[in-house]
């Protein structure tokens, strides 16, 4: 097993360097020509750099080093940027229990500062917080402004929904150039310099999960979170699409994603399904649980239970 | 057969009796031993950050060194009046929790005592299926690394134990309505690109 | 020596016109350049500046591309009865269709690419050079059968203009090949964009077997009025001849088109009504509104009573011979269909959203000059188009046969 994905991944490899002269050959011609009128800011390294995936080591540490100056210029703070790859022996599962979240919306603030989202003009939110009438799972009688005094409320209950991380996602599958995929251990990511902003990924999602920055983000220096990864936190780039990829900068280093660390009442948690011991496998072993509209088969690695 | 079978009904004989008294023995012997809670929970460490005590009140030792103890159910006048019990008090008050001599442990329904840190014991007495869920690290919050070192919060972290319920929340704001063609740059905040 | 020639003359052809041909030049040249200002603000400053959020993540562009792939589509009216039944009216004709599909596909794909948050990244669409995700993603299909498409219609007019203005005889066996490719291309072209939006269960409204025969009705209704309406024009103010007959016959197949599209609209409507599931919501909100939000309601409903008013005027034949009757049906299919297939496609499909929000979304007045500019971009192809072909088609434009 993992000697088959290490082999595809060095052919890859293989095939990129052809691939890159070519794309250089038949580009830099065209490229050169129009670029630098039609975009300012723009250089040459960013316009051709390659899908994640064929990017060599030498080649992606450079990306991360232009990257890195390019924020270090823009915010004024050095950031640690990696790539962290695949986890072995790992699938990630979340679980969240809606007989215990109150709606508080601590996750969704605390999702936005972990993972550097723009807060306003777009404001975005990873994590949408649901709110149903006792009774009714019917998303059309559900409320995302609900604004009471406290919670929980009388008569309600609350349902977060992020990314369900798909094993069969359909924005995937809708990508017409692959800049989003889902990786061996669960997480479906984007590489924010391949994606074109068609937003085709959007309406494909049956969950609302996928969140086009519409803008650059907006960000206060001093919220800037530095501990980013490639495919997850780092900040955002203007018209391209972002999503929840279950903190991939936190899990791949074997801690608990944001929103598992911010709920004040221990409704979410996370873990390897591939670990008897987890708490995600007690909970699929212990709790009846089911997965949001089922009915898609897009099969979920996010569960809900009542307990 | 039928004869044999019949044997079964316990017939009480004297001879019997010394069973039962090694057996209170062995009892009593137990009961004797100091409060380590190893037969409740001797397997694994759940570690916990501090236990949330009032401001200034713990060790409760302080005071209560140089009071008399008094086992007497009643109403509390002195102190401890902020105490509200909601939490079974019909059949239940202070010392049925707190150990009477030793007033910096717990006490358990066995008699034995534990430190405030492992309150865990003392919930878990009644709510088995819970205790059972929070050790899994399912029922309340975990901390720390999925594949690594990770943090319990005690029962009492969220449930205060003298009124359980959980007490409502002020929400974080509600999410931004969508503000169609917007063509503001806001200049306090930074855009990168 | 002679590709000289006719380069110059090909020159002299776009420069030579009345007064009307340079304002009609002068004025979509303008609406360009204010479509490409609008445009610059929004590349510079992100999508922001369009009225499209999350909850309605697609607009005013991919309605119209939507609908200029129907007009696109349409060039297959024509090229069935004149190549396949030889009818002459049409056959005529038939060239200045597809040149229209030309310009339409030319607007479709400027449509998408002004859409696309990132324009700087079209490579990465580019197959082997990019990553084009074919045949997984029904986008990266649309790409393909766009461009092929294109790229047919543009090879069947430049064969058929180069062979008149040379007076040479096309060659038949690569001329058929060439036109059978092109009538499935055309049913390929609308279904594959219809395919776009049924392949995806996260909206009810699009996930429909319908949407495919629906997309090609409503597009053998736009696409041939279009061609109507222009077709006047073209006789009007260019020596070649369009016969009445043409367009009659044209329009009657434009009614039959119409009386489909509203039978297999009232399918859709039954079948949601009837059944009455949570996807009703969708059309619900298309023709009633949902929750008091009710802003495209009246659309919808303009929508049905020119695409009724228009089918009537058409299936009479006495109103279809009429050219004030006829015209006066071509606006209102025009307008109906695009409202159809535009807004009243994209919105319902995102209202309320997978999660129950309503967002109601219309255009502002940024995306409206940017897609004029768009349109005015493809007329001002058009026009270069007939520039060239109408004087050759006349044969007022032929090879100079140089003396030895």
């Amino acid at each position: 097993m993992k000697n088959d994905s290490a082999k595809s991944v060095e052919l890859d490899r293989n095939d990129s360097v052809t691939r890159r002269d070519f794309l250089k050959k038949s580009l830099v011609g065209a490229g050169l020509l129009t670029l630098p009128g039609l975009l300012p800011g723009c250089t040459w390294e960013e316009f051709s750099q390659k899908h994640f995936s064929e990017l060599a080591p030498a080649e992606l540490e450079q990306v991360l080093r232009r990257l890195k100056d390019q924020y270090r210029r823009c915010y004024g703070r050095e950031f640690q940027l990696s790539a962290t790859g695949p986890l072995p022996e790992t699938a990630f599962a979340y679980a969240l229990d809606l007989s215990k979240c109150i709606g508080c919306r601590r996750c969704v603030y605390a999702c936005a500062e972990e993972n550097n989202l723009s807060r306003s003009d777009p404001q975005i939110h990873w994590i949408k917080v649901l709110r149903f009438p006792n009774g009714s799972m019917n998303p059309e009688d559900a409320e995302r402004y609900y604004a009471p005094d406290k919670v929980p409320e009388e008569g309600y209950y609350y349902m977060p929904v992020q990314c369900q991380q798909c094993a069969n996602p359909p924005c995937v599958k809708a990508c017409p150039v692959q800049a989003t995929w889902k990786e061996p251990d669960g997480m479906v990511v984007v590489d924010y310099n391949w994606c074109i902003g068609c937003r085709y990924c959007m309406a494909a999602c049956p969950y609302d999960a996928r969140h086009f920055n519409w803008a650059a983000p907006t960000l206060p220096i001093n919220e800037i979170n530095t501990h980013t990864h490639y495919l997850g936190n780092r900040p955002q780039e203007k018209n391209v699409v972002g999503k929840c990829t279950f903190c991939i900068q936190r899990v791949r280093e074997g801690r608990y994603p944001a929103c598992v660390e911010a709920c004040p009442v221990g409704a979410r948690k996370f873990g390897n399904l591939l670990d008897q011991d987890s708490e995600i496998r007690y909970i699929l072993e212990h709790k009846r649980v089911f997965r949001f509209k089922e009915e898609l088969n897009t099969q979920p690695n996010f569960y809900y239970y009542f307990s | 057969m039928m004869s044999s079978s019949l044997s079964i009904v316990p017939v009480f004989r004297f001879s019997d009796f010394r069973y039962l008294l090694t057996g209170l023995a062995v009892f009593f012997l137990f009961m004797l031993l100091p409060d380590t809670g190893l037969a409740v929970e001797p397997l694994q460490e759940y570690p916990v950050p501090p236990p949330p005590f009032s401001e200034g009140i713990f060790p409760c030792s302080d005071c209560h060194r140089d009071l008399e103890v008094n086992t007497k159910k009643r109403q509390l006048v002195d102190e401890h009046q902020d105490i509200r019990l909601h939490h079974a008090e019909q059949v239940r008050w202070c010392l049925d929790c707190h150990d009477a001599n030793d007033r910096d442990r717990l006490r358990l329904t066995s008699g034995a005592t534990i430190p405030f840190t492992e309150s865990y014991l003392l919930c878990g007495q009644c709510h088995g299926t819970i205790y059972r869920d929070w050790r899994a690290g399912v029922h309340g919050k975990r901390t720390g690394f999925w594949r690594g070192p990770k943090r319990y919060l005690l029962c009492a972290h969220c449930h205060n134990p003298h009124a359980p319920a959980f007490v409502p929340l002020v929400p974080a704001p509600p999410p931004l309505k969508p503000r169609p063609g917007n063509d503001r740059v806001p200049t306090h905040e930074k855009r990168p690109h | 020596m002679t590709e000289q020639s006719t380069i110059k003359g090909l020159l002299l052809l776009l420069v030579k016109g009345n007064r009307w041909y340079y304002l009609w030049l002068a004025s979509l040249v303008l609406l360009i350049l204010t479509g490409a200002c609008a445009y610059r603000v929004q590349f510079d400053r992100g999508l922001i500046v369009t009225n499209m959020r999350d909850q309605v993540s697609w607009g005013l562009y991919i309605a119209n591309f939507t609908y200029l792939v129907g007009v696109a589509a349409a060039a297959v009216l024509l090229v069935i009865p004149a190549y396949l039944y030889n009818w002459k009216p049409i056959k005529e004709i038939v060239l200045l269709g597809e040149l229209l599909a030309v310009a339409a596909i030319v607007m479709c794909i400027t449509f998408v690419m002004i859409d696309l948050g990132r324009p700087d990244r079209f490579w990465h669409l580019l197959p082997k050079i990019g990553r084009l995700n074919w045949p997984q993603s029904m986008l990266a299909w649309d790409v393909v059968v766009l461009n092929l498409y294109l790229l047919l219609n543009l090879l069947i007019s430049w064969y058929v203009l180069s062979n008149l203005y040379r007076g040479t005889a096309p060659n038949k066996t690569l001329f058929w090949l060439l036109i059978c490719l092109s009538i499935p291309g055309a049913v390929a072209i609308h279904a594959v964009t219809s395919y776009l939006y049924g392949g995806l269960p996260a909206r009810p409204f699009w996930n429909a077997s319908i949407m495919a025969p629906r997309f090609l009705a409503s597009a053998f209704c736009s696409g041939p009025s279009l061609i109507i309406l222009i077709f006047q024009v073209i006789r009007k103010f260019s020596p070649l001849k369009v016969a009445d007959e043409a367009l009659f016959k044209l329009a009657e197949m434009v009614g039959w088109s119409m009386f489909v599209n509203l039978f297999l609209l009232g399918a859709e409507v039954f079948k949601e009504f009837y059944s009455n599931t949570w996807h009703v919501s969708h059309i619900q909100y298309l023709f009633f509104g949902l929750h008091g939000k009710t802003q495209l309601v009246p659309f919808t409903w303009t929508a049905i009573a020119f695409n009724v008013t228009s089918l009537c005027i058409l299936i009479y034949p006495r109103t279809r011979k009429n050219l004030f009757t006829l015209n006066g049906a071509c606006v209102m299919m025009l307008i109906g269909v695009w409202i159809e297939k535009g807004l009243g496609l994209v919105n319902p499909g995102f209202t309320p959203t997978p999660l129950g929000e309503i967002y109601e979304y219309l255009p502002n007045l940024r995306e409206i000059t940017i897609s004029i500019g768009v349109l005015a971009f493809g007329l001002l192809v058009y026009t270069v188009l007939l520039a060239i072909a109408i004087p050759i088609q006349t044969g007022d434009f032929r090879a100079r046969t140089d003396p030895p």
